[in-house]
Formats: structure tokens, sequence, C-alpha cells
């Protein structure tokens, strides 16, 4: 048994009790702890990519009881890539997060990251459905935290809708959970692949209820109309940095859909054939279109690249919904993209609010505007998906995946549609912060923001009194952009692990013999 | 199991089926205090589900006896609903404090937020 396979799990959870109870009072220890924690979690998850890469499916028994009876995490390639995608953006986040001075106004923001990080990771890794529901809890109660991050009325008030919504959607789980278990009487995920497969289709009324609450309940984690209205608010009034790292949460609903409704509830399966798909790609496009429509109307930074989240969740569910080995490779590298560009945009709009608050109105020249125009202007075209990023190619693999599907120009038609939509609003929220505002006067106004004013002579020793180490969330912001760069360079090699990753899911086989070590009848 | 009509599947059955129902009426409203108490009765409801998701046995220990051919419970559930319990206490303490903190700071319980508030002086 490979025990690195746990460690990704173990450190976080070791280092944010540590960084509580030992070196809460000192800022800096704190940050050298979770910033070593993170660096580190990006060297477990980049050996484990090199191990998963070889298209093993290695598994983990927790306390070394075996597959049904006790608890496996399972290393595949969709897990691993997912894992190494959290873990860089975690250490990216992390990097803004000390140089914006984010982590010092309010008490343990680095214990409640390194939790998040182990809450997110854990339900990448875990083979068993219940503790997919505990790992979400993990993931969860961090994000609370995190979430109301330095206090303020609003977020206090969007922090009581995240929760309230989040525990409906965790205690609509556990009603999934039970009818399931009631039905198949195991809860081990390949178990449930094998037990469900012998169920008569005579017999399963409940495990149809079953299989549409646990879609339900990833949709609401995946932000999917209707079930979306959580996420415009908490994500626009959570501190942004935070925002950035949840970008990787919707896509944790995406994960779990993909992987119960290609291994327990797959495509082949006669009692539920289709059922994901019929009803996820409706929901999915409606997405899309909502998102991109949120984004040509939101006033605020943090809601245009909120709801930028949910357009690209809309084409990611899209992807998924096809159900085919093509769409599910696209729907991977789409995956990969869309993370790194939201959570580089989240940054950008923290950049922006930083310096001139969340309106998106034409003020005065903001600090290196024109730098931050620039990171702007990437974000909005990755974003977007016009080329040359990556954005594109994912979504030209999406659009290619769905040649032979029924409905594919209500496909094509509105990913089209909601882009140009997408770059309308971007087009508009960028010419409005760093256009307009150069026709504006540079004499002090009366009504001054929140902000100091300084003089744009000034504007760099502005900013490095504000925050010591100023260049810091540049260095992030374009580490986040430098990914994108590297994703539409090695588009080929992305392409290639994403085909194989898809081929493997699709092939469950693979994955059940791994864990309960026989062959499938 | 007798045929009377309060069996204890039907009193499990209407027992989920009300907390459930309340729950549900009760996160529709419009304050925090009620939506919390509709979040509890929900969790105590989806506890009970999930403690019937083994089928319900009377009289019966939830161990294996090698000893000797005696009718047993489904051990599974209980632990599921022991974490079930723990979680959703936690999760019930968080939300009453957030909750609390949003009241105290808006002077408001309302769990909509104004569409245009005039105090946006937070987000230093």
């Amino acid at each position: 048994m490979n025990h690195f396979l746990i460690a990704p799990v173990v450190l976080p959870a070791l280092v944010a009790p540590f960084i509580i109870m030992v070196v809460r009072h000192h800022m800096d220890l704190t940050r050298i702890f979770s910033l070593a924690s993170t660096v580190l979690l990006l060297a477990i998850s980049l050996v484990l990519a090199a191990q998963a890469s070889t298209g093993e499916v290695q598994v983990y028994e927790l306390g070394n009881w075996s597959a049904p009876f006790g608890i496996v995490l399972v290393l595949d390639r969709l897990s691993a890539m997912m894992v190494l995608l959290t873990s860089v953006l975690a250490l990216i986040i992390n990097l803004y997060v000390i140089g914006s001075g984010w982590d010092k106004r309010g008490a343990n923001f680095h214990a409640l990251f390194q939790f998040q990080l182990m809450g997110i990771i854990g339900a990448f890794l875990t083979g068993d459905a219940f503790n997919l529901f505990v790992f979400f809890e993990v993931l969860l109660i961090a994000s609370y935290g995190l979430m109301i991050h330095s206090g303020g009325t609003r977020r206090f008030q969007a922090g009581v809708q995240y929760v309230v919504y989040n525990l409906l959607g965790s205690t609509l789980f556990l009603f999934a959970l039970g009818t399931l278990y009631s039905v198949t009487g195991t809860l081990n995920m390949a178990d449930l692949a094998v037990r469900v497969a012998e169920i008569p289709a005579e017999d399963t009324a409940l495990l149809r209820v079953g299989a549409v609450m646990l879609l339900l309940v990833f949709a609401i984690k995946a932000a999917v109309i209707p079930l979306h209205f959580w996420l415009p608010a908490s994500y626009a009034n959570a501190p942004l940095p935070v925002a950035a790292l949840f970008a990787i949460m919707t896509k944790v609903g995406a994960y779990a859909i993909l992987r119960m409704y290609t291994l327990v509830f797959g495509p082949d399966l006669g009692t539920t054939e289709g059922l994901a798909g019929a009803w996820l790609m409706p929901a999915a496009l409606v997405t899309l279109m909502i998102g991109a429509i949120g984004i040509l109307g939101s006033y605020r930074i943090g809601r245009l690249v909120a709801f930028g989240a949910i357009t690209s969740m809309g084409t990611l569910l899209t992807a998924i919904a096809l159900f085919s080995p093509e769409s599910v490779a696209a729907a991977l590298y789409y995956t990969l993209h869309s993370t790194l560009a939201a959570a580089f945009l989240f940054l950008v709009a923290d950049l922006i609010s930083e310096r001139q608050g969340i309106e998106i109105t034409a003020q005065r020249l903001m600090p290196q505007s024109g730098l931050i125009a620039v990171l702007f202007f990437t974000g909005a075209i990755a974003m977007a998906g016009m080329p040359p990023l990556s954005g594109f190619l994912g979504k030209l693999l999406v659009l290619d995946a769905a040649r032979d599907h029924g409905m594919v120009w209500w496909i094509w038609g509105t990913i089209l549609i909601g882009s140009l939509i997408t770059i309308l609003g971007m087009a508009r929220a960028g010419s409005l912060l760093f256009w307009k505002s150069h026709s504006i006067p540079v004499a002090p106004s009366a009504e001054t923001s929140q902000q100091p004013y300084e003089e744009e002579a000034n504007e760099q020793d502005d900013t490095a009194e504000r925050s010591a180490p100023a260049a810091l969330p540049f260095v992030a912001c374009f580490a986040l952009l430098s990914g994108l760069i590297l994703l539409t360079i090695f588009a080929g090699p992305a392409s290639h692990y994403a085909e194989a990753t898809a081929a493997q899911l699709f092939a469950p086989e693979i994955y059940i013999e791994a864990v309960l070590g026989k062959v499938t009848p | 199991m007798s045929m009377t009509f309060l069996n204890i599947e039907f009193l499990v059955a209407s027992a989920v089926g009300l907390l459930t129902a309340a729950g549900i009426y009760l996160i529709l409203r419009r304050r925090t205090f009620p939506v919390i108490l509709g979040l509890s009765l929900l969790t105590y409801g989806v506890n009970i589900f999930l403690f019937a998701s083994g089928r319900l046995m009377v009289n019966a220990p939830p161990i294996l006896n090698k000893y000797a051919e005696v009718p047993y419970t489904d051990p599974l559930p209980q632990a599921l609903v022991l974490t079930a319990i723990v979680i959703s206490f936690g999760m019930t303490a968080v939300v009453v404090m957030i909750a609390l903190a949003a009241y105290l700071s808006a002077r408001d319980d309302k769990i909509d937020m104004p569409h245009h508030p005039e105090d946006e002086g937070e987000d230093a």
C-alpha cells in the first residue's frame, strides 16, 4: 500500500491545527508554515500525478480495512489531475493573500485555508460516498469561515445565505445517501457500481430517486440553474482572493457528477440511462446563458466575475452532459482552464476593488492602472474564450465534441452567443474601469472613496506603504496568467492527458477491480 | 411485526415526513431564526431517515452473535447517523453565530439582502 496517497489530506490536516494552536500569534510564522505546507502539497501532488499518469489506479485502505467494509482513497488520473490543480491554485492564492495582506484582516485565515484544502483534496481522492459527504462538510465549514473573513454587514448577510443554502444541500445529500444505502446496502463507490448493475430494472424506483437526489446535490455545488442562487451573492461578497479559491469548489460538484455518473450510474446502465445527460444538458445551457447575461448586467466587479464563473460552469457541464469520451476529455481540459481563468479574474478584481472600491464605474485613475488593465483584458479574453488563450481551445474542443449530438445547434448556438455576450459584458466593464477614468480630471474630488488618495506621481509609493510587498499580488496574478499560457502552449500534452483520463473514466472496470480486487460479473 | 395501525414503520415514516414538512415550511420564512429552526428540524428528519435506511428492527442489538442465530440490526446506519448528528450540530452552531453577527451588524434578521444598500464601507 502506497502511504503517499493519503499525504495530501494528512498534511493540511496537521498543519492547520498546528497553526491554530502553536503559531497563532505570530503572523510571519503562520505565513511561513502555511506557505511551506502549500509548497509541499504541490510537490506531493506532482508525484501523485506522475504516478497516476501511468494509468494504474491506486487504492489506499484506511486502517487496512479491505474495500467494501472500510473507507478507501482512490487515485486515478482524474483525482490526480484535480488534486494537482487544487494545489497549484492554492499556492498562487496563498502568495496573493500574503502579498495583499488579506490574511491580516481577520483571525485564523491560514488555518481555515489549510482545512479548506484538506476538504477539497479529500473529496477528490475518496472512493466512498459517505466519506465524500464528510469531506464536503470539511471543505464547507472551512469555507464558511473564509467567506466571512474580515467581517462586514454585507459579508455576514451573504454568509448566512451561503451557509443555509449549503446546509440544505448537505441534508439532501444525506437523504440521497440513505436512499442509496437502503437499496444497495453499501456506500463504497466501486461496490455501489457492482450492486446497482445487479438490481433488476423493475426494482429500481428508489434507486432512481436516489440518483436524482444525488444529481441535485452535486448541481447545487456546481451552481447549475436553478440551484445557482447561492453563488453570485456569496462569491461577490466573500474576500475576492477567497472567491478565487472557491473557483475550485464548484469544480468539486462537477467532479462528483463526473465520478458518480460514469462509475455508479454509468451511461450504459439501463435503469438510469441518460438520466444525468437528459436533465443536465438543458440546465447547463441555461446556466451558461444566465451567467453571460449576469456578466452584462453586473454593476459590481465581484458579481461580474462570479457570473463569469457561472458561465464557465455552464460550458463545463454542457460538455459533461454529453457523456462521451471526447466530450469528457474536452470538459477536463476546460476544467483546468476555467479554474485558472476564474481565479485569475477574481484576483484582478481584487486588485481593482482594493484601489477604487467594488463598483464598476468610471472613477479617477487608479494606481498601476495600465498594468491592471492589461491583466483584466487578458483575463477577460481567457474567460470569454477568445483566441489566443486556452479558453478558445477548450471551447473549440467542447464544440467539436458536440458535433454528433441531437441538440448540436442548441449547444453551438448557446456557447457562441454566450461567449459574445460575455465579451460585451467584459468590454463594458473594462472600458468603464480603465478608459472612462482617463476622462475624469485628476483634481481631487469632494467625495473620496475608502482608499487614501494620492497624486498619480506617487502611485508606486501609495501601494508600497499600504501593503509591504506590493509586488507579490502581481507575481500571483502573473503566475496564474502563465498557467493559462502554458495550458495553451502545451495544449497537446494536456488534452492527451485529458483523453486518457476520459478513457479511464469510461472503463470503470479498472477502478472497480482496483478497489474490490476482483473482476466484475 | 404486529398488524396494528401504530406499528414502528408507520411511526418512523410519519416522524420523517412531519419533520421534513415542518422544516421545509420554516426554511421558506423570511427571517433567520425560523430558517435555522427549519434547518434543525430537517436534520432531525434526515437523521431518523438515515437510521431507518438499514431497516427497522425491534429488540435487536447491532452486534453479530457467533454463538447463536439471533436477529441483529444493521450497525452501519447507526454510525452514519452519529456522524451526521455531529456534523449537523456543528453546522447549526456555525450558522447561529454567523446569523447573530449579521443581525448585530445590520440590526435586521431578514434573510434577504437589500438590493441597493446605502452602507458600502465594509469592503476596505
